[in-house]
């Protein structure tokens, strides 16, 4: 069992609360670093997808698990970062230009689409979001100029003027970049007065309100960021997959992102990245497990559906709190052992709150 | 208006629907002072308080706070002029800590911009020093420590009662709107709200608007009391003055002429 | 378009077709939308299950018409009671023990139903990755009213939602059921202290609400045919009900309406792409103009 000794507000302030904390994150930081080595191509390539969905994821994260908006048409702005990316690359422009544009123009549309948050809430929020989704997808499939339309449109490497990422490691080391910069962002805004604003919006918006936070600045603020980080995403994403279509950011793509922080743990920006591994490795999963079931299940179209949506009924049901609460129960667990209790975790049991009245 | 006053309410009316909420209601509160406003339920007192907390627009009349008028600002700029509050029902943050709740209150004095606390400037960070040691000071006032890094969510309805005036204390108010501040606290728990609300008074130089039901508070705590009745103003004077008032004790207990029908016929 | 003459009416007649086809659609939307409104109304859940309930109400009856090889008269009841049995299985075994957790839980878990839904009907041998015709009385069937050339599909689709919408209303006003549910919707703690059973409410309410949606894919099945992806129709019906106030009955139908005949107009006078997104549109610029929609209510929390 760890106790810490708190002797200064520093080490509340502070990003690692012990020294723990700062020895296994810098493992994992060396690991991530030597990557290219330790795994083969294949290996790689998964991995920095799970980078790419962990910033989307990040980001989609603060919105939807720190301010309380729902997002259900997330993969509009992973579709614009990644289609700015790709005209502006194919123009010529150094990637990191191209970068930052694409997570400005992608901050641009989520402010636009988050001119409904203030003035509705809950569902209305989150369908006025779905009808967003489906207006960019079908945008992109008609702007045909830019986007090639159903076609589909390749993407050339990133380029700084001679230099040109065209390996997998020099890709991934730019994602690990990227999500680095991300996460530090991110935690930064957590324990600012910034991210404060934004959980106090998600609790309680007349209180947010009379502790003088601006609503509507702050509901935007955090559409922009987190469309931002989804357009960041959402460039590398062009760079990775090498070839866009507007059915790549349809609703079943807006409905992953949901899945994965849902699944990941929402309310912890751990769960984005523990979110992030479950999506890309289930498919690999189901298909390994797929010759072993009988084939009418086996090689059913429908099998992964079902699978991810048992998955995401199973979390719902009995694990509320995702992978990272279920990590975490199992930590104390150890650190407790043996007494831990049963209930330490345990929700209290409410009456239906009306969300028609938050 | 003398500099003694710090907000006026002048001929405050607000109408939702067909229902007068308040009527016509005028009254002073000078700084430095504990003013009460007292009343059955649904005489109007909340409402009042969410007019002077931008949440509702008065139909007619307007509110002077400090020499301006309130009435044109927003919902969240009250906090920046120094007005806190709490609420009848509890309106804390759930989800995050008693530290975090009490940090949330001193929203208007962040001192940091976005880019401040994207990159956790120095700035941001001396910021964030202070911010914690003008909290603490309100954790120690109010005994607080024990449940600092607590969740709201597990928190006794005692406790959480407390941690809503913290918060409130936490944005240095000049104004403190305490909205039944002893509700379902049990007497020890009362004691200690006269004693805090002395305090508050003394210590942070805040001027104390309350609505209240309990009145041995009311009298041991308020310099001056108002007393309302279904929107509109019964009586304003000292809270012996107004516990006297004919048409107060009508308005909570009836008239003569209703109390000698609750007296029993004597037996057979 | 069927039914197109030459001459001077064309025009007209072009849009009455338009107008009834569109008027057809949106009862289907209607139907799907009612569904999430009633489990909203008393529950406050929203459930994105809908449209696939429809779409297993279709296959439903397309296994008793062509497997089992009931009479249309016998197939159709016997949906809607499987589908209704369905329903509160699935409040029973799923939502029941959800209930108090955050709204956004609720929802992901009723898209965790409508993908495992989804995905289970494709994995019945033949019927499900197949396209198939439900074989109903009225298969095809015009007939003329005047030069107007009137599909007998869509007429059926009209008037089962207006008969249907009917006993709704007259459940809601007249029984005790009714009148329980409203109360269980408007207060849920003090519907329990008045003695309303209301977990057995909520999960009668799901059974309606998938009664409801088997209906519509009765309904629906002659038009598009019965396939797994028919469900996704149900995204739609969002709008409906955003438009129509999510808190509202009649309010779902007449959304549903509305989107049904823009989105049919939108088919014909404007380009490509757009029919496809007319439903969104629409939303957009209700949720801009009046954003509890038609007959929402507005509330506001008590402080």
């Amino acid at each position: 069992m760890r106790f810490i000794f708190k002797t200064s507000y520093e080490q509340d302030i502070a990003l690692a609360k012990h020294g723990g904390h700062k020895l296994w994150y810098s493992l994992l930081m060396l690991v991530l670093l030597a990557a290219p080595w330790l795994l083969d191509e294949y290996g790689l390539a998964q991995l920095t997808l799970v980078l790419i969905y962990s910033i989307v994821g990040l980001g989609l994260m603060l919105l939807a698990g720190f301010t309380g908006l729902f997002s259900i048409g997330h993969a509009a702005f992973l579709g614009v970062g990644a289609y700015t990316q790709a005209v502006m690359t194919n123009a010529g422009i150094p990637f990191p230009v191209a970068l930052v544009a694409a997570a400005a123009l992608s901050a641009v549309v989520g402010v636009v689409v988050g001119l409904p948050a203030l003035r509705v809430k809950g569902i209305y929020l989150g369908i006025a979001t779905l009808a967003f989704g489906f207006i960019v997808e079908e945008v992109f499939a008609r702007w045909e100029s830019v986007t090639g339309g159903n076609a589909g449109m390749h993407v050339k490497a990133p380029a700084f003027f001679e230099w040109k990422l065209e390996t997998a490691s020099e890709l991934y080391f730019l994602c690990l970049l990227a999500t680095v910069i991300s996460t530090l962002a991110i935690l930064n805004l957590l324990r600012s007065p910034t991210g404060r604003a934004f959980v106090a919006i998600r609790d309680s918006e007349i209180s947010a309100q009379s502790m003088g936070i601006h609503l509507a600045a702050y509901k935007t603020l955090s559409f922009a960021i987190s469309a931002a980080l989804a357009g960041l995403g959402g460039a590398l994403y062009a760079h990775m997959i090498k070839f866009l279509s507007p059915d790549q950011f349809n609703i079943i793509q807006s409905i992953d992102l949901l899945l994965m922080v849902v699944i990941g743990g929402l309310g912890s920006v751990h769960g984005a990245f523990l979110g992030a591994i479950f999506l890309i490795t289930m498919p690999q999963l189901i298909s390994s497990v797929k010759d072993f079931l009988p084939d009418f299940i086996g090689q059913a179209p429908g099998l992964k559906a079902v699978i991810y949506g048992a998955v995401l009924i199973a979390f719902v049901l009995f694990e509320p709190l995702g992978i990272y609460g279920r990590w975490l129960k199992t930590r104390t667990w150890f650190s407790l052992f043996p007494f831990y209790r049963k209930g330490m975790f345990k929700r209290q049991k409410s009456f239906q709150k009306s969300d028609r009245l938050r | 208006m003398s500099t003694d006053v710090l907000l006026s309410a002048q001929n405050l009316s607000v109408r939702f629907g067909g229902v007068l909420a308040v009527n016509k209601v005028s009254f002073d509160v000078r700084r430095g002072e504990v003013f009460t406003l007292i009343g059955p339920n649904g005489a109007g007192k909340t409402t009042v308080f969410n007019l002077i907390s931008r949440i509702y627009t008065p139909t007619t009349g307007t509110i002077v706070y400090d020499g301006a008028e309130l009435t044109k600002q927003p919902a969240h700029a009250v906090a920046s002029l120094g007005i806190a509050r709490t609420f009848q029902n509890i309106e804390l943050f759930e989800h995050a800590t008693v530290l975090q709740n009490l940090l949330i209150g001193r929203h208007t004095h962040r001192g940091t911009n976005l880019l401040d606390d994207l990159l956790f400037t120095p700035r941001a960070r001396r910021a964030a020093h202070e911010a914690r040691e003008k909290v603490e000071r309100v954790i120690d006032f109010l005994d607080l420590q024990h449940h600092r890094d607590s969740m709201i969510a597990g928190l006794p309805y005692g406790i959480r009662k407390v941690v809503e005036l913290a918060r409130a204390l936490a944005s240095e108010p000049r104004l403190l709107l305490l909205d039944e501040p002893s509700s379902g606290l049990n007497v020890e728990e009362t004691e200690d709200m006269v004693f805090w609300i002395d305090d508050i008074r003394r210590e942070f130089g805040a001027t104390v608007l309350m609505v209240e039901h309990d009145m041995s508070l009311v009298s041991k705590v308020s310099d001056r009391v108002l007393a309302m009745n279904q929107g509109e103003v019964l009586a304003l004077g000292t809270p012996e003055e107004v516990q006297a008032h004919p048409g107060v004790i009508e308005a909570y207990l009836g008239s003569q002429e209703d109390m000698s029908s609750l007296r029993r016929a004597p037996a057979p | 378009m069927r039914g197109v003459s030459t001459g001077a009416g064309e025009r007209h007649l072009q849009i009455v077709q338009l107008l009834i086809s569109g008027v057809a659609q949106g009862c289907i939307y209607g139907l799907i939308a009612l569904g999430f409104v009633l489990i909203y109304k008393a529950t406050e859940t929203v459930s994105f299950a809908q449209g696939e309930l429809m779409m297993l109400g279709a296959f439903c009856a397309l296994a008793l018409l062509t497997v089992l090889g009931f009479p249309f008269w016998i197939s159709v009841p016997a949906t809607i009671a499987a589908m209704g049995v369905l329903g509160l299985a699935v409040e029973r075994a799923v939502i029941r023990p959800i209930l108090g957790q955050p709204a956004f839980s609720i929802v992901m878990l009723t898209i965790g139903i409508s993908y495992v839904a989804r995905g289970a009907i494709t994995m019945i041998p033949d019927m499900g990755t197949d396209t198939r015709v439900l074989p109903v009385p009225y298969n095809d069937a015009i007939t003329q009213a005047g030069a107007l050339v009137i599909d007998i599909e869509q007429m059926v689709v009209i008037a089962s939602t207006a008969l249907l919408c009917a006993l709704l209303a007259m459940l809601f006003r007249f029984t005790k059921i009714g009148i329980a549910m409203q109360a269980s919707s408007q207060n849920q703690l003090a519907a329990y202290y008045m003695g309303i059973p209301v977990k057995r409410l909520n999960g009668l309410v799901w059974a309606l609400a998938a009664g409801v949606a088997a209906i519509a894919g009765i309904l629906l099945a002659p038009i598009t045919f019965v396939h797994a992806n028919m469900g996704l129709i149900g995204l739609k019906a969002f709008p409906a009900a955003v438009v129509g106030g999510f808190g509202s009955l009649p309010g779902a139908i007449v959304g549903g309406l509305i989107i049904g005949v823009v989105e049919s107009l939108s088919g014909f006078f404007l380009p490509e792409g757009f029919k496809d997104i007319a439903a969104y549109v629409v939303v957009l610029l209700m949720l801009m103009v009046k954003p509890n929609g038609l007959f929402g209510e507005q509330l506001r929390k008590k402080v």
